[in-house]
């Protein structure tokens, strides 16, 4: 199905701040297949027929209803779409599980529901199961004629989910583990049949088990009373002296840790998507609102304002949906070149792209929460009445930064891997800062600018990575093994790879879209490209102030600040006009156009 | 039962539709597309007889590369196989006469039992391709179908007529039906039809291998002008004491609106 994939190069995860990507390297939406759409419609389709017109009944907690449409959606293939057709499922592959993803989001509790079930709840069997475990769990769960779960919190472990507490013995006659703890927020847990639930055997092999809601001593605690997301179940699971068979220990004893942060990855993107998918929701609702809602005699969209806001929205979803395009292209491109059907091998590939799979997280989870908010003030009064659906959006959207490890832990792995990853020579990153270091040392030179759409911000672009190559190198020298230490300088360095990914991924993709239809029927891309290109210059730069001035003092700092100055120059653009145009541009289509 | 549908691939419901420069036609441009609304309830038709009766059911559309989505929707919600009229010589055929004159010619050796079209077109909405399809291939013919009946040498259909009226015809076969939006629920195309749609045959036909000629297809209609419908609503505000705007409202609503 991926023929997308064949002739690609492959390109390691994280070596966008080291080399450049060309426009021809890069997978974007419009590179989808036939079948790709096809299946986006028929998501798309099953969501506003059976899914939207049921909101009221799914948000009041009917599960019953909630199994019953993971049932149709299953039926139509929309469960299996990850799972191998040996096991009863349609072996697409991952850029196929996004799109559908993606056009099944639009009830978020219910996205909720299914996400749980068909990635964290599903995916450790598909890629840690043995062979009777996938034979008896993966074609039911295929149906949704059992539910999965995911159990891996607890009260006192959330971020640190190694230190969990929950403890599996061996039993005497060795058939079963006993299992004996608490298992918190765990979605659908409400009505799931099969959780995969991680427990340390003997105190400290940290491992994961098939657990089936009956098996003796498994109980679920009632529903916890949440912010948002009220349709979908979240509860505590206890296990009391549960006796799970010990054929349904999944993957190795001891290492647990592998399934649990892996599936993360593919989760994250997940989630990535569906708070991308929302972004475009919300901005079409806050365009419709904003062109018949009335003050002083004219339409509010007519407001600078409200159009910066309706502008802006439009141009991070546009932003972000070439992030993570690329990213699943990056993906399968890399999945192209392995045994697909081994699925040690398909995770090692997905794994390489960790630093991706955490900024789609960070960004699309942002994203939908600046989306969300300013949906709410561009309703005014009526955006916090529970009769207007952003005030729910806004609840809904809150836990995205939360679940799927916080924004805070994958904003350490983004910087981190890259320097984890340099110093096990991966990478090539110090190699780069030693080299920036002689060019900064060298006078400068005024460059030519090259041509093109993008000839500033290609530019821009290559010298936000020498100050994010700067930043990076400077923190490995400085604090050495110590820099887990220093949260808030791997943070900023962070921001400033998410915003160099970003600035890269929409200029390629821009320019594909030029080289194929012209710059005429570009012109909101082209626009979006600029504006966020223009102001992630300016948040690199103070992200890297933030940093420079924690690593350094005196004239090494004023030096470091000098070289700043020398890698942001760059002549703002007006960003103004450009979001009043593509605002214009929203307003008459009366939705998200981009 | 050999049934073959015939499809058009429209501008999706929700496009902006802007008109042309030459103000003969929308602007293309940056629109996606979609199966025509009753084309789709034609095939689901089709699909169904086609469960109950046994038999193939045929898709063929006349379009630009681009109507291939819509054909591979067809296949991937279970039609047997496809045609596809891709020829710039088609472009001419830009009224029912052409289009129907390209899809008989295309279709004249099929021997098919059933051709299914929808009512109309969204996007032309002439609502005569079928009957034109009837007449070059010698067909009977029945239109805005709400209900198919099978029998052995014939169907029997319920058709629309006006004012909530119908009519139950029985018309020989080979027969053309135009069916009507709205008569049947429409089927998901299901990830597995999906998946196995790319296996199925999708003949291209070019006009050379129907021997027609552009002269052949050259409009008998044209379009002289697209606007939009200039607006004629207007609004009037009945002012007084209430007694009196409510017997004002009365005697508009009686008279003017006529709903009592
Ligand atoms: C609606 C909902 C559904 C959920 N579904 C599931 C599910 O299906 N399965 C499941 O297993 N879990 C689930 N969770 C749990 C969720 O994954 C955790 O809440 C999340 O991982 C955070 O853990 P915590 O709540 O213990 O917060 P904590 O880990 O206590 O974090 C509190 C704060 O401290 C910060 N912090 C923690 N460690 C660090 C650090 N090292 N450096 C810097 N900052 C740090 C965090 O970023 C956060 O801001 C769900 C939660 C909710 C609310």
């Amino acid at each position: 199905m991926t023929s997308y994939a064949e002739g690609k190069r492959v390109l390691q995860g994280g070596s966008f701040l080291l080399e450049d990507h060309v426009p021809e390297d890069v997978f974007t939406p419009e590179d989808l297949t036939d079948e790709h759409k096809m299946i986006g419609q028929t998501a798309h389709e099953f969501t506003e027929k059976e899914i939207l017109p049921l909101d009221a009944e799914i948000e009041a907690k009917d599960y019953k209803l909630t199994r019953e449409l993971l049932r149709k959606a299953g039926e139509l293939g929309l469960l299996s779409i990850d799972i191998p057709e040996k096991y009863g499922g349609a072996g697409l592959d991952l850029l196929a599980s996004l799109v559908s993803a993606e056009n099944m989001s639009g009830q978020a509790s219910f996205s909720g529901s299914l996400g749980a079930h068909t990635t964290i709840g599903t995916l450790p069997i598909v890629y840690f199961g043995n062979e009777e475990q996938k034979k008896k769990y993966l074609p039911r769960l295929a149906t949704a004629e059992l539910v999965g779960a995911y159990a891996l919190t607890e009260s006192g472990s959330g971020s640190d989910a190694l230190a969990a507490k929950t403890k599996a013995v061996l039993s005497e006659d060795g058939k079963h583990y006993i299992l004996t703890g608490q298992k918190m927020w765990i979605t659908n847990a409400g009505f799931a049949d099969v959780f995969i639930v991680f427990a340390k055997v003997d105190g400290d092999k940290f491992t994961a088990f098939i657990v089936e809601r009956t098996f003796p001593g498994v109980s679920v605690a009632p529903e916890e009373h949440k912010m948002g997301l009220h349709g979908s179940s979240t509860c505590a699971v206890n296990l009391e002296e549960a006796r799970i068979p010990v054929e349904n220990v999944l993957g190795e004893i001891g290492k647990g840790h592998q399934i649990a942060f892996n599936i993360l990855n593919i989760g994250r993107l997940k989630l990535g998507v569906s708070s991308i998918a929302g972004v475009k929701r919300l901005n079409t609702i806050a365009v419709e609102y904003a062109r018949q809602r009335n003050q002083f005699g004219v339409p509010i969209s007519s407001f600078g304002l409200i159009k910066h806001k309706l502008a802006q929205m439009a141009i991070l979803g546009y932003v972000s949906e070439c992030m993570m395009y690329r990213t699943v292209g990056m993906i399968e491109t890399a999945m192209a070149t392995i045994d697909r059907d081994d699925p040690r091998q398909a995770l090692k590939a997905i794994e390489s792209y960790a630093i991706e799979c955490s900024i789609m997280k960070v960004f699309g989870s942002e994203i939908l929460a600046y989306t969300t908010d300013e949906a709410v003030q561009v309703f005014g009064g009526n955006g916090y009445s529970k009769d207007y659906p952003v005030e729910r959006a806004y609840r809904d959207a809150r836990i995205a930064r939360i679940y799927e490890g916080t924004n805070e832990i994958n904003r350490l792995i983004i910087s981190g891997q890259i320097l984890r990853r340099s110093s096990k020579g991966e990478l090539g990153l110090f190699q780069a800062a030693k080299n920036l270091m002689g060019e900064m040392l060298s006078p400068s030179m005024p460059e030519d600018l090259s041509d093109g759409v993008f000839a500033q911000e290609r530019q821009a672009l290559a010298n936000c990575k020498k100050i994010a190559i700067a930043a990076l190198g400077s923190a490995a020298q400085k604090y050495r093994d110590k820099v887990q230490d220093q949260q808030e300088v791997l943070a900023a360095a962070s921001n400033i790879l998410i915003s160099i990914y970003g600035m890269e991924s929409a200029i390629l993709r821009t320019e594909k879209l030029v080289a194929s239809r012209g710059e005429a029927a570009c012109r909101n891309q082209i626009d979006a490209t600029r504006v966020f290109a223009n102001d992630a210059v300016q948040h690199i730069e103070a992200e890297a102030k933030t940093a420079l001035a924690a690593m350094s003092e005196g004239d090494e700092l004023r030096m470091m600040l000098a070289t700043l100055r020398r890698f942001t120059k760059f002549i703002p653009v007006n960003t103004v006009a450009l979001r009043r145009q593509i605002a214009d541009s929203l307003v008459e289509a009366g939705r998200y156009n981009l | 039962m050999k049934i073959c549908v015939c499809l058009k691939q429209v501008p999706k419901k929700d496009s902006i539709l802007r008109i042309a420069q030459d103000q003969k036609w929308i602007d293309e441009r940056d629109i996606s597309y979609e199966m025509s609304e009753a084309d789709a309830y034609a095939l689901e038709e089709a699909l169904r007889q086609k469960e109950a009766h046994g038999g193939e059911v045929i898709v063929i559309s006349m379009g630009p590369e681009r109507t291939r989505q819509s054909i591979k929707e067809a296949l991937a919600k279970g039609a047997d196989r496809a045609i596809h009229l891709d020829d710039p010589i088609f472009e001419q055929a830009t009224d029912a006469a052409g289009i129907g004159r390209a899809i008989a010619a295309a279709l004249k050796d099929e021997g098919c039992d059933l051709i299914m079209t929808g009512l109309q077109s969204d996007d032309h909405g002439f609502g005569q391709v079928g009957l034109i399809i009837a007449e070059r291939l010698g067909m009977s013919s029945a239109t805005i179908v709400m209900e198919v009946q099978i029998e052995t040498g014939s169907v029997r259909v319920k058709r629309e007529l006006e004012s909530g009226w119908f009519q139950w015809v029985r018309v020989p076969t080979p027969a053309v039906l135009t069916i009507q939006s709205g008569i049947n629920q429409l089927r998901y195309a299901t990830l597995k039809g999906i998946m196995s749609a790319k296996k199925k045959e999708l003949r291209e036909v070019k006009a050379a291998d129907l021997n027609l000629t552009a002269d052949d297809l050259k409009p008998l209609q044209s379009i002289e002008r697209a606007y939009v419908p200039e607006k004629s609503k207007q609004t009037e505000f009945i002012e007084g004491k209430p007694a009196e705007i409510a017997a004002r409202l009365v005697e508009k609503l009686r008279f003017d609106a006529r709903v009592f």
